[in-house]
Formats: C-alpha cells, structure tokens, sequence
C-alpha cells in the first residue's frame, strides 16, 4: 500500500481531550430481544468545542448522549466502554457522585421543553430550584441567578418572564428557559438533543445563534444531536455522522459537510430537497435502517448503499483517519497523499482490520486513543 | 359573482372527467376567509378576546399547480388549512371549487368538497386507528362512501401499490409496526382513496427524517402527475417549499403579505418579512453561518395584532405610514395568479413611505 507514504500534510499536535469516550456499546436487554442501540463509538473532544451528532431516527444519538450522563434504565442496560469527562471516570462513579455532576459537570437540553419545565410552578422557581439544588445559597440569591440566567439566554422582560407559568410563554421562549436551567450551575459540558428541532426556522436560528455565543463565553464544550444538516453546519466544530450505532464518519464540520467521504454521508447531502432542480426527483436513500435487532454483517449500510459490493459484508469496515483527522469506515475510502478519499473502484483491503490513524501516528501526543 | 381568471402559465396536460370548470377556472378561490376563536375566562366564562388566526385571506389555487403556505408558527396556516376543508366553521369568506360556490344552494355540497380535498396531516401515528390494519385503515374511507367489503379491499390494496407500500406485505400490519415514512404514505393512501382533486399537505413531511422525506417528496410529484392532482403544500421548511412548490403564499399573523411564482419570491422577495424569513435558512456550509438571527423575537399576539402593518414592531424599514395605515395586497382574485404581489407600503406607489416607487410609472 503505497497510499499512505509520504505524507504531504503534516499532522497537527491537540490538547488532551476534555471528553474521551472509547468504544462504547450499549445493549438493551428484554424478554424477546436484545436491541444493539450504540455499537462501538470512540471519540475525543476539546474543551470550548462543539461536536454535532448527526444520523437518521434510531441511529443511537440519544442513548450515546443518555449513556454521558447515565440515564438509561438500569437493569435491562448493559453499558460498555470508557466514558471520561475532565477527570470523571463516568462508567465507574457512584451513583451519589454522578446525581452531584448532573447538572453542574454535564447538562443536558432535551427536545421537547415541555418535558423538562413543570407546568405548576413559575419559571423563576424552578430555575431558583435548580440552582439551590446545586449550591447553597439562599432563596433570594438563586431569584437574583435565575434573573441573571434569563439575561444571559436574552429572554425579553426577564422580571415579569421569571413570574410566568411555562403555558404562558412561546415554544422559543420556553427552550430559552431550559437552556437557563442547563446552564445555572455552570456546566462544563452540555448535552444537547435536538433543541431546535420543534422549532420555527426564524426562531431556531436564534437559539442557534444563542448557544453558539453562550458556549464560547463559558468555554464550554458541547455534543449537539440533531438530524438537520443545516443545523451541524452552523453550530458545529466536529461532525459526527452515525448509522447504526456507529460513527461512519467523522472530522472538521467543514471536511465532513462539504467533502463528506463516506457513502452514506455522500447520499445523505445528495437527498437533501435545498437547491434542487424542481424538475428532478431528489436522490433519495433507498429503503430504511437496519433492525437493530439483527444488525447485517460486516457494513450496516451495504444493503441501502450504491457502491455495495461483497467485500462490504465481510466485517465491519475499519476506520481509517487521515492527517486531518477525518475518519470514516467503509473499504472503499483510502489515504491518498495522506487525506481521505473515497474511490468507487476499489475493492476492500483485507489487510485493513484494525484501522489505520494517520493522525494517530504522527503525533505521538495522541497515541493514547489509537 | 366570481369569474373565471384567465390563466396564462400552468401546464394543463389531459383533459380531466371530473374538469368541470375548464382547464382556465381555478380549482379553488378563497375569498376574505376569516376566523376567530375566542378566549374565555373568569367565572361566567365571558369572551374576553379574540385570537384572529386567519383574518380576510384571499387567494386562488391554480389547477395542476403546487401552491406553497409559509409562515412562522401561529400565523394560521393551520387554521386556514382546516377552515378550506370544512373541519371547523368559518366566521366569514367564500370558497369557490372548480366554479362552484361552496355550500349554497346550487353550488357543491359538504359531501362532494370533502371528496374532492383531502388533507394529509404532520403527525403521522395519531391520524391512523391504532387497532386497524392498515389495510382496514385505507378502506375505510370507500366503505363510508358505500363500496363494497371486497371492493373496498381491493382498492385499498391498489392505493398501498400506488404509494410504495407492498400489500402483501403492509396490509396486515399495524399503525405500531410501521416506520414514520410508511406510516405518512398509509396517510397519503387514505387520502386518496377518494379520489380528491386536491390535496392539503399541513407539514406532512416536516416529521420525518431527511432521508424519508426525500422519498415521500418523489412520492408526491408521481402521484400528482398520476392522478393529475393540485396540491397546497404547507411547510415550515422553506428548502422544501421552493423545491416542491409553483407558487408561494406567505403568511403574517393571521394574513397573506406576499404571494406570487416561487423562483420570483425566493429570487426577488419583496415583503421584508419574505426577506427575512428567507434569511433564516441555514446553509450547509460551516463558512457560511447565519451570525445574527435575521429575526428577532417572536411574532406578536394575534389576539391584539399591531395597527397598521401587523410586521412593523419588527420590520428594519418601518416608518410612520405603516404604523396606521395596513398596506394593501392587491386584488389577487382579479389579478393574473402569476403575478407578484406584496402587502407592503414600500411596494405601492405613493404609500408615503420613503421607499415607494412614485404613483407614475408603475411597474
Ligand atoms: N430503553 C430502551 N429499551 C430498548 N430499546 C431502546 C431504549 N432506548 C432506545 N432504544 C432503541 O435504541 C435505538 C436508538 O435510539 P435513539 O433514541 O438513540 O435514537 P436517535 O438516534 O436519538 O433517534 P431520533 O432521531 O428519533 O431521536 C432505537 O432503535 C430505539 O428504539
Ligand atoms: N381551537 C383553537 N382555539 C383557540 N385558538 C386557536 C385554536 N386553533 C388555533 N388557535 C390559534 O390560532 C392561531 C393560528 O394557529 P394555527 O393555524 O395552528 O397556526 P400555524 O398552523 O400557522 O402554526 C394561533 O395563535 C393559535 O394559537
Ligand atoms: S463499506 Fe461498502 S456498503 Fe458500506 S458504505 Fe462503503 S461501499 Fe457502501
Ligand atoms: S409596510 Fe412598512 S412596516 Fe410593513 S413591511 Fe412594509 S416597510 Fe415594513
Ligand atoms: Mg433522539
Ligand atoms: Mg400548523
């Protein structure tokens, strides 16, 4: 394989990650079946970055993301991998340790506001709620932080909003709310499902706009799920692109969503309806995901992809990561002067089982993940 | 009395049995469509406001044609949606199908106008009977016009083969056993089973997944070449409007401020609202991100709308003419329907706003 030498991009040295999650796996066991939600993800992610998740309903974005704050039921769930946030070893804490860190070392933003707000109480007693519950400070310092975190999320008339019952304000407003509960014990790391996806186009790119500002002042880092390419285009560093349960695709937003090398990436952008020829039908993706039940040997997307071919059922494609860190699994990407390109022609390499990082191997800061 | 407009573009291919209007007469002419609905309170449950969820709307939907409603959350494209298929009673307005003056006397009865407009909602699972097979589900509608059990089997069976869904294979099954997209196609199925002649789209793909929606959209532009069908397609998704839309309507608390030919609002919008909610689609470039929210806030209450022009409390160009006098659309009813019309003081000559083109000269 002469793909792989010499490199004509040299890698770029990173920062111990904040977040590693290495080889995660979640399995949800019942009576008649055993559900395979999230199949082996690893990932690193920097302080003050935002990782977007994307991937089509079922792909295991929001069990990935309740698995970081270890939400998912506990007997039916089998939880494997490493999970690491700052130095939180979260597979592993105590369950009185990781009730503490919700909230104020990982948050999360649900979808839907409703579900996170109480329709009984008023939003400035909740939020003085959420604060007291982390610290303790007294009824009228939370009601003055509350008003502060109704001014940080840009609620208009924050005293007379801190007064008002959740029914009483507009769906942009109430996810205005939420995310001033996610954030009122200063998190470093924010969970995010679909926030804006309920949402108006004109009101989704303010909270958009908001979080993105938010997440800079307070350095957070953020893991941002959504299935709308638009939305990872605006708010994302990293793009993570996942199909049944596992990561496909991964790299700079900018990597994955303009030049995205694997298959289902590729047709995901290609079926999308913006600046289509009226004329023409779209390029949907044929047929739909896979039962999680009974996952098909080898690549999850052979039987939906193109460019499937025998070689692509034969186990699932490694991953293979180029000097910019742009990853995807599927045999018929390769390193071609040491970037990732995806080739129709070619056949699977069966030397490739392991994966190949080129990033990994030069910088030897990063070795630890390989 | 409403005449026929003269239509100059819109394909007309075969003619169509059920054509009664000729190919000229729109399929539908809404006329100053109103509706309220009243807010109660205290102890004897008074009306103490109004919400004015559709005020005085006026369009024609063109035979053939795709007409695309846009508009934020709450400005009534529901309420509009369900007001045209008699679902819920309007206060005001007249609605005219292929000619025919809805309701009156010699005019099409309820029966015939909800046969011939049909209505596919967003949410897909709780429009379908969880208990029913969804065969069942789609036969239900001919059994309830008097078809046969077998022949009512038989036509559910055609329409699941018409939206892509096996028969032997679907038929049986349940609401609960379907994915999001089949479930939306056994909705569009039971919409057909009717055979309508147009069909309401509220938000119908808006649920799915892109990838499914993608196959649905291709879905719907078959059908409608098949079944020669006029569709009024509401979405928020404004990618998706232009994509699938002939012309577009836009929507501002309760009124139409923009309408005209797609590529002449999405190339050309004239309303600022139109600009800027056009503004608000995301690109998918992260080099070309949106830095500030082109609008800001949320739309005001319908229950106490501004005076004036209702977009003026967020609109960069108000002056003081819009905050009394509510600019004008323009006869859309008397117009050709490929005109661009937009309710907008900067747009009619001599408005008095500073923007306005002079009263001579008129484009
Ligand atoms: N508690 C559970 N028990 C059994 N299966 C589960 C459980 N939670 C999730 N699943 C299954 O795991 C898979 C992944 O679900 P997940 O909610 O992560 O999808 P998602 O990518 O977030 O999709 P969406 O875009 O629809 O939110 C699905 O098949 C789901 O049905
Ligand atoms: N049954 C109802 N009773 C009271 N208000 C209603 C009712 N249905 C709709 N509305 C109000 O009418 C306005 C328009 O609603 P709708 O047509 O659903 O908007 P859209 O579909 O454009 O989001 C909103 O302010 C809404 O709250
Ligand atoms: S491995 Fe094969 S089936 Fe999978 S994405 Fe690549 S080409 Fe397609
Ligand atoms: S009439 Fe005035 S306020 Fe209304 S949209 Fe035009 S310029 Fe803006
Ligand atoms: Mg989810
Ligand atoms: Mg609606």
């Amino acid at each position: 394989m002469n793909d792989m030498s010499p490199p004509a991009v040299a890698a770029v040295p990173r920062p111990e990650p904040f977040v590693r999650v290495e080889d995660l796996r979640v399995t949800f066991v019942s009576r008649d079946a055993t559900v395979r939600a999230v199949n082996g993800i690893s990932f690193d992610l920097e302080r003050g970055k935002v990782l977007c998740v994307i991937g089509e309903s079922g792909s295991g974005k929001s069990v990935m993301m309740r698995s970081l704050l270890r939400l998912h039921p506990k007997g039916r769930t089998v939880i494997e991998g490493g999970m690491r946030v700052g130095e939180h070893d979260i597979a592993s804490i105590g369950d009185r340790t990781m009730t503490k860190l919700r909230g104020s070392l990982v948050s999360m933003v649900f979808q839907e506001p409703m579900t996170a707000l109480d329709p009984l109480y008023t939003v400035g007693e909740q939020i003085a709620e959420t604060v007291r519950r982390h610290e303790k400070v007294s009824r009228e310092a939370a009601w003055a932080r509350a008003l502060e975190l109704l001014e940080l999320v840009r609620v208009p008339s924050p005293e007379r909003r801190l007064k008002a019952y959740p029914h009483e304000l507009s769906g942009g407003l109430r996810q205005r709310i939420v995310i001033a509960m996610a954030l009122s014990c200063r998190p470093s790391l924010l969970l995010a499902d679909e926030p804006t996806t309920a949402l108006d186009a004109s009101v989704q790119i303010q909270i958009l706009v908001l979080l993105r500002r938010i997440q800079r002042e307070m350095g957070m880092a953020m893991i941002f799920v959504t299935h709308d390419l638009g939305v990872a285009a605006q708010i994302a560093d990293e793009v993570a692109v996942m199909y049944a349960g596992r990561i496909i695709e991964y790299g700079d937003a900018r990597d994955v969503l303009v030049a995205p090398k694997h298959p289902y990436t590729r047709a995901m952008l290609a079926s999308t309806a913006k600046d289509q020829g009226r004329d023409h039908p779209l390029e949907a993706i044929a047929g739909s995901p896979p039962d999680l039940r009974a996952l098909p040997d080898g690549c999850s997307f052979a039987p939906r992809c193109a460019h499937a071919g025998p070689d692509c059922t034969r186990a699932v494609p490694a991953p293979v990561t180029d000097l910019r860190r742009h990853m995807a699994r599927c045999v018929r990407t390769r390193l071609k002067a040491g970037l990732l390109t995806f080739d129709p022609g070619v056949a699977g390499d069966p030397a490739v089982r392991e994966g190949i990082d080129l990033a990994a191997r030069s910088s030897p800061a990063h070795c630890a993940s390989a | 009395m409403i005449h026929p407009i003269a239509v100059a573009g819109g394909s007309h291919p075969s003619p169509d049995p059920r054509d009664r209007g000729g190919p000229a007469q729109p399929m539908l002419i809404v006329q100053g469509l109103k509706k309220s609905f009243p807010i109660r309170a205290g102890l004897l449950n008074r009306t103490v406001a109004e919400v004015r969820a559709v005020d005085d709307v006026s369009f024609v939907v063109v035979k053939g044609e795709t007409l695309g409603i846009v508009g934020e959350s709450g400005c009534g494209k529901s309420t509009l949606a369900r007001l045209l298929m008699h679902l819920i009673p309007k206060d005001a307005g007249q609605l005219v199908l292929d000619g025919d003056p809805v309701g009156e006397a010699r005019g099409v009865m309820l029966d015939e106008l909800r046969r011939s407009l049909q209505m596919v909602f967003q949410d897909s699972a709780s429009s379908l009977n969880p208990r029913l097979p969804i065969e069942q589900s789609i036969a239900y509608g001919p059994r309830v016009q008097g078809a046969s059990g077998s022949s009512a089997k038989a036509q559910a069976r055609s329409l699941m083969e018409k939206v892509g869904l096996n028969p032997s294979l679907f038929g049986q099954r349940y609401p609960h056993e379907l994915s999001g997209g089949q479930k939306q196609r056994v909705n569009i199925a039971r919409a057909l089973a009717l055979d309508p002649r147009l069909l309401i789209l509220d938000e119908a793909v808006s649920a799915l997944d892109k990838s499914v929606e993608a196959q649905v959209l291709n879905l719907l532009g078959v059908l409608k070449r098949q079944l020669n069908l006029t569709y009024i397609f509401i979405s928020h998704d404004l990618h998706v409007v232009r994509y699938i839309s002939d012309r577009v309507l836009v929507m501002y608390l309760g009124q139409v401020v923009e309408i005209g030919p797609v590529d002449a609002i999405y190339d050309d919008p004239k309303h600022p609202y139109t600009q800027a909610l056009l503004a608000c689609r995301l690109s998918m470039d992260p080099e070309a991100r949106v830095e500030a929210a082109p609008l800001a806030g949320d739309p005001p209450s319908p229950v106490s709308p501004p005076p004036g022009c209702r977009f003026h409390t967020r609109c960069p160009f108000v002056e003081e003419i819009c905050k009394t006098a509510a600019p004008v659309l323009g006869d859309v009813l008397a117009l050709a329907p490929e005109r661009h019309l937009a309710a907008c003081h900067m747009v009619q000559p001599g408005s008095g706003h500073s923007r306005a083109p002079d009263r001579v000269g008129v484009h």
